[in-house]
């Protein structure tokens, strides 16, 4: 109860306050800007019912990238951090390289992507990739270095093979650390696949906020951001939802 | 093996429920240590040892914290290579042999947390490519046996201390390894539970006998379990003595243990125990 009710409690007075001070102009003074630059909460909220249906066509565009990005993640993640547990050398090899993609600056590489890959889904989704794979990589491979050594000789001496001590001890151990890496994945999607839609795109979320930054359509950009934040939110709880489901033993 | 515990109408039973290949009732394989060594580094934790044991013979290794019990175990189950000498279990000299005749049992219970205490007993016939429904059936009969009938789905988190070193020690069994490596089977467990499971673990050896050796703290619990008893000193580890448990004894564990004849050996264990931690 108190996990829900006190950050509900605190958005909802955090709302009112933002309420009172666009209604009353105070906002727009403090700004220095006109009071059609500030949107108030009541105004988000009518720009969503209003323009419900071309908020809803573009969130389906970034959805759509989000999800193939995030199940691309998952595989690369998890095939790179099994590969790099299992060979000394993969993981050698690897292991710096995986560190040196995460400093490439992701903004700088999105115009290639977009002359190599074109104006589709794909650019967005190998954004998404990129920043997503990462905590999946690397959480998954701590996990997979987890196993108890003491359960390891155990199993060993019940005649265990390595590959059956990977599928029987290490990866049910690492599993708890891979939905770690999954949560943390889920909530930076939206941030790629914007990312992504920025460089270059025609739907989209992204693209709409652009559009609407432009024109100073301040309501409805605040309803993409809402609607990108609720599909986040949405993400990371049905990942919640299947680590419960399947570490049932924690 | 002793013959005067109880379960005499069981015993015929209980031997042939026991998933073992490699060895029928009774067919335990020999264990000897000869010139035995071994170091980490610079660090020497056993100096020359030399160790016999007969097939079906129960050891009790005894000594110090830190003395290197664990390691001359690992090093017996085939987990560890030494550094010289030669260790030979049923006839087998290099480490994968040993692997094969030896059923290793950590100190910690170590049951799998995402197993129930059923699949985590038949690990070792999984590990064989057994199907997951016969592994189960063929597990099922000895939690009959063992007192854990009822508590095949049950979870680890779920069973007493007690439960779970049972379940342990059946999973150590189905593997049906003619040898036996325990590392303090029973450290982990209150005064009263381990004095039951004492009682228990002498049973089922008497049911389905094997060669065991058996790592532990407790002298009186080494003499109450084992044919024999090696003391052994501090870093770098070697023999003191070795002991013979006195025979007969009673099959009740708090009649036994209170034997003059028990009393007495348990001093001079005391002893040389005292003698080798100098």
């Amino acid at each position: 109860m108190r996990r829900w009710l006190l950050p509900v409690l605190f958005l909802a007075i955090l709302i009112g306050a933002w309420q009172l001070a666009a209604s009353s102009g105070a906002l727009a003074d403090l700004l220095k800007l006109e009071s059609y630059a500030v949107a108030s909460p009541l105004e988000i909220a009518e720009s969503l019912w209003q323009s419900r249906s071309l908020l809803a066509e573009n969130a389906w565009v970034t959805l759509r990238e989000m999800l193939l990005g995030l199940g691309l993640s998952l595989v690369v993640g998890v095939v790179l951090a099994y590969a790099m547990h299992l060979s000394g050398v993969v993981r050698d090899t690897l292991n710096p390289l995986i560190v040196i993609s995460q400093t490439i600056p992701i903004l700088a590489i999105a115009p290639i992507l977009i002359i190599w890959l074109g104006f589709g889904i794909w650019p967005k989704a190998i954004v998404v990739l990129l920043i997503c794979f990462f905590p999946v990589a690397v959480s998954t491979f701590a996990g997979l270095g987890t196993a108890d050594p003491e359960a390891t000789k155990m199993m060993r001496s019940l005649d265990a093979s390595r590959l059956q001590i990977l599928w029987r001890l290490e990866t049910p151990t690492a599993l708890p650390y891979f939905f770690t890496g999954a949560r943390l994945a889920v909530v930076l999607a939206p941030i790629g696949a914007i990312f992504g839609e920025w460089v270059g795109s025609s739907s989209g979320l992204g693209h709409l906020i652009l559009q609407d930054n432009g024109q100073l359509e301040t309501a409805r950009l605040f309803a993409s951001v809402v609607i990108l934040s609720a599909m986040a939110l949405l993400l990371f709880a049905l990942t919640a939802l299947a680590q419960h489901r399947i570490v049932t033993w924690r | 093996m002793r013959q005067d515990t109880k379960m005499p109408a069981e015993t015929e039973e209980f031997a042939g429920a026991i998933a073992s290949p490699a060895s029928a009732r009774g067919d335990g394989a020999t264990v000897s240590i000869r010139n035995l060594g071994h170091s980490y580094g610079e660090l020497t934790t056993i100096d020359r040892l030399d160790l016999e044991l007969p097939a079906d013979g129960v050891l009790g290794l005894v000594g110090p914290s830190g003395c290197g019990k664990s390691t001359l175990l690992e090093l017996i189950a085939g987990l560890q290579e030494p550094s010289q000498g030669e260790v030979e279990v049923g006839g087998a000299l290099g480490a994968s042999g040993r692997l094969a005749h030896c059923a290793f049992m950590p100190q910690r219970d170590l049951l799998l947390p995402w197993l129930s205490a059923i699949d985590n007993a038949a690990l070792a016939l999984r590990n064989r490519g057994i199907r997951r429904g016969e592994a189960r059936n063929q597990a099922k009969q000895l939690f009959e046996r063992f007192g854990l009938a009822g508590f095949e789905r049950a979870r680890p988190n779920e069973l007493s201390g007690g439960m779970r070193q049972r379940t342990a020690f059946l999973r150590t069994l189905i593997a049906g390894k003619p040898v036996l490596a325990l590392d303090e089977p029973f450290a982990s467990l209150d005064a009263i539970t381990r004095a039951e499971m004492q009682q228990w673990l002498a049973g089922a050896l008497d049911a389905d006998p094997r060669t065991v050796v058996l790592v532990t703290h407790d002298i009186e619990e080494a003499l109450y379990l084992c044919d024999s008893v090696i003391v052994l000193s501090a870093r770098p580890m070697r023999t003191i003595t070795r002991l013979s448990a006195p025979t007969p004894r009673a099959a009740d564990r708090d009649e036994a243990v209170t034997h003059p004849a028990f009393v007495t050996v348990r001093e001079h264990a005391m002893q040389a125990l005292r003698e080798g931690t100098k």
